[in-house]
């Protein structure tokens, strides 16, 4: 018999051991917190792997795969990983793709309310990113992060923006980014192309030098896909491509044979 | 482990420094930390033969230990290894490959070839299951052709026609998958090398100073020590040295150390070298 009104009618939870029916040194922890139910650090399941991004002449482009996957299997290949934002931000984002999803609709739901205050101002991607960051460090803060790295990139008024915010709630900003592998193999061939040469750069050599870097990734990292999309945020506002297919050679080793003394 | 010490090698592993090790550990004394490479190091084939090149810094953990050490190690005139992880694995088992590989050339009359090193240190790797931190990019041009392998710590190998290792291999692998191509010249390919290096260098905190590059090919090898320098350190704007006279003193006096001899021979005969 339940003694307690306020779990009439509601779900029944077993979990919780109201009458202490358990001696006190094998007593199941059972925390009581603010959600109604235990939600606590995950893991991710469905992710995506790295963002890039980089500052050019005419504003910021971006660029990921269309790959979420489910461990070590390649489940959806057609998934876009760059977000659109009010007309002056793209976000792209990796890690666990339903937080993802959940920080899209947040996001929607802001731009709406932004634009029923019809007081001309728009949020720019200085405003996402701030809102972003705030949101992220209090979920790390509750020991429930939502599980992302995300780039925020964007032209307001003519000035370019482009920071990272991740589940740690970490920010940072730079001329080039890059999240996940690619901080460990894009990063230095991004460096080595853009810095300095920010506001030289043209539209054609950042698509190439991006291109290029999601080439070496698709070659080097084992959770990537050779289909990728490539966004592009200007005066003009934010244009999202098409699914584009990378030219992957893998003639390199033919003459070689086996691992070691083998000749034949 | 026996009370008399045999000259016999028994079969099989011997972990027998495993138990004590342990025992310390859990008594509060780790295993001695050792000096590791951090390090980027690669390997290319060209045209005309091998280029290899390593960054120059040694790191205990967290410290820079050497700023300027070499890693690019002898083994035969013609064949030399990249070391990355542990320092002193790399350096005392390169050196012992370059022994046996001298007289195994000694013995068989031939020219050394790079499969042998190869085989030799992968047997020797294996047989520590991993314990010895050795990460090797081996290469050298032999009667056979040029081979380039990199050799895991725990003994596997690889043949491929570029190569990188270390913690800086992910940056300098980034720059050859972009610019490797087959059949490049030598100036292609230290160029290459040099990018590669120089990614690993200011990309990677285990990396760092200088690149050093070594070219193999079947006429001659050419070790370019410090063969690019992007971190040398700006001149001084002062000198500190104190001019002559800034110590007062009261007294000198000067004592001569150098020891006069006269030698006076006993008898004048030269000494006696023959036998007779």
């Amino acid at each position: 018999m339940d003694h307690f009104p306020t779990n009439w009618g509601r779900p029944r939870n077993d979990a919780f051991d109201a009458y202490g029916t358990y001696p006190i040194q094998q007593r199941p922890n059972n925390i009581k917190d603010n959600f109604n139910g235990v939600q606590r650090t995950q893991q991710p399941i469905v992710t995506g792997t790295s963002v890039l991004a980089i500052k050019y002449k005419d504003g910021i482009m971006m660029a990921a795969d269309n790959l979420a996957s489910y461990g070590s299997l390649a489940r959806f290949k057609d998934v876009q990983r760059l977000h659109a934002v009010g007309n002056h931000t793209v976000l792209g984002a990796s890690g666990d793709m339903s937080d993802f999803q959940y920080i899209q609709s947040l996001l929607d739901d802001l731009i709406i309310e932004e634009f029923t205050e019809q007081d001309e101002h728009t949020l720019g991607p200085a405003e996402i990113h701030e809102y972003l960051s705030q949101l992220m460090y209090g979920r790390r803060s509750k020991l429930n992060p939502l599980w992302n790295s995300l780039l925020v990139g964007g032209y307001k008024d003519g000035k370019r923006f482009l920071a990272y915010v991740d589940l740690l709630g970490t920010t940072y900003s730079a001329s080039t980014i890059a999240t996940g592998y690619g901080s460990y193999i894009a990063q230095p061939l991004l460096r080595k192309a853009v810095e300095g040469r920010e506001d030289t750069l043209t539209e054609r050599e950042a698509q190439a030098i991006l291109e290029e870097s999601l080439l070496v990734l698709f070659y080097r990292d084992a959770r990537s896909l050779d289909k990728y999309q490539i966004a592009k945020v200007t005066e003009s506002g934010v244009s999202i491509s098409e699914s584009m297919a990378l030219r992957t050679s893998w003639s390199f080793a033919e003459g070689i044979r086996g691992y070691g003394a083998q000749t034949q | 482990m026996a009370a008399a010490a045999t000259v016999y090698n028994p079969v099989g592993f011997d972990f027998s420094n495993q138990i004590r090790n342990n025992f310390l550990a859990d008594r509060g004394i780790p295993l001695p930390k050792a000096t590791s490479t951090g390090t980027t190091i690669v390997g290319c084939l060209f045209k005309d033969g091998i280029v290899l090149g390593a960054d120059t810094r040694a790191t205990e953990g967290e410290i820079v230990a050497d700023k300027n050490c070499e890693k690019i190690h002898y083994i035969t005139e013609s064949i030399r290894c990249c070391g990355a992880g542990t320092a002193a694995d790399t350096e005392f088992t390169t050196a012992m490959i370059s022994s046996n590989m001298e007289l195994h050339a000694l013995s068989t009359g031939r020219k050394p070839r790079v499969v042998t090193a190869m085989t030799m240190l992968k047997q020797y790797l294996f047989r520590y299951q991993g314990h010895v931190g050795a990460a090797l990019v081996l290469g050298g041009v032999d009667a056979t052709g040029p081979h380039l392998f990199t050799i895991h710590p725990h003994g596997s190998t690889d043949k491929l026609p570029y190569v990188t290792m270390g913690s800086g291999s992910l940056a300098a692998m980034a720059v050859f998958e972009a610019q490797w191509k087959p059949s490049m010249t030598r100036e292609e390919a230290l160029d290459l090398v040099n990018a590669a290096i120089s990614a690993g260098i200011f990309n990677d905190l285990g990396s760092g100073s200088n690149v050093d590059a070594c070219v193999i090919t079947a006429t001659k090898t050419d070790m370019l020590r410090n063969f690019v320098k992007p971190n040398e350190r700006v001149t001084k704007e002062r000198t500190y040295g104190f001019r002559r006279g800034t110590t007062a003193f009261t007294k000198e006096e000067i004592r001569n150390l150098v020891v006069h001899e006269e030698i006076i021979g006993v008898r004048d005969d030269a000494m006696d070298v023959d036998g007779s």
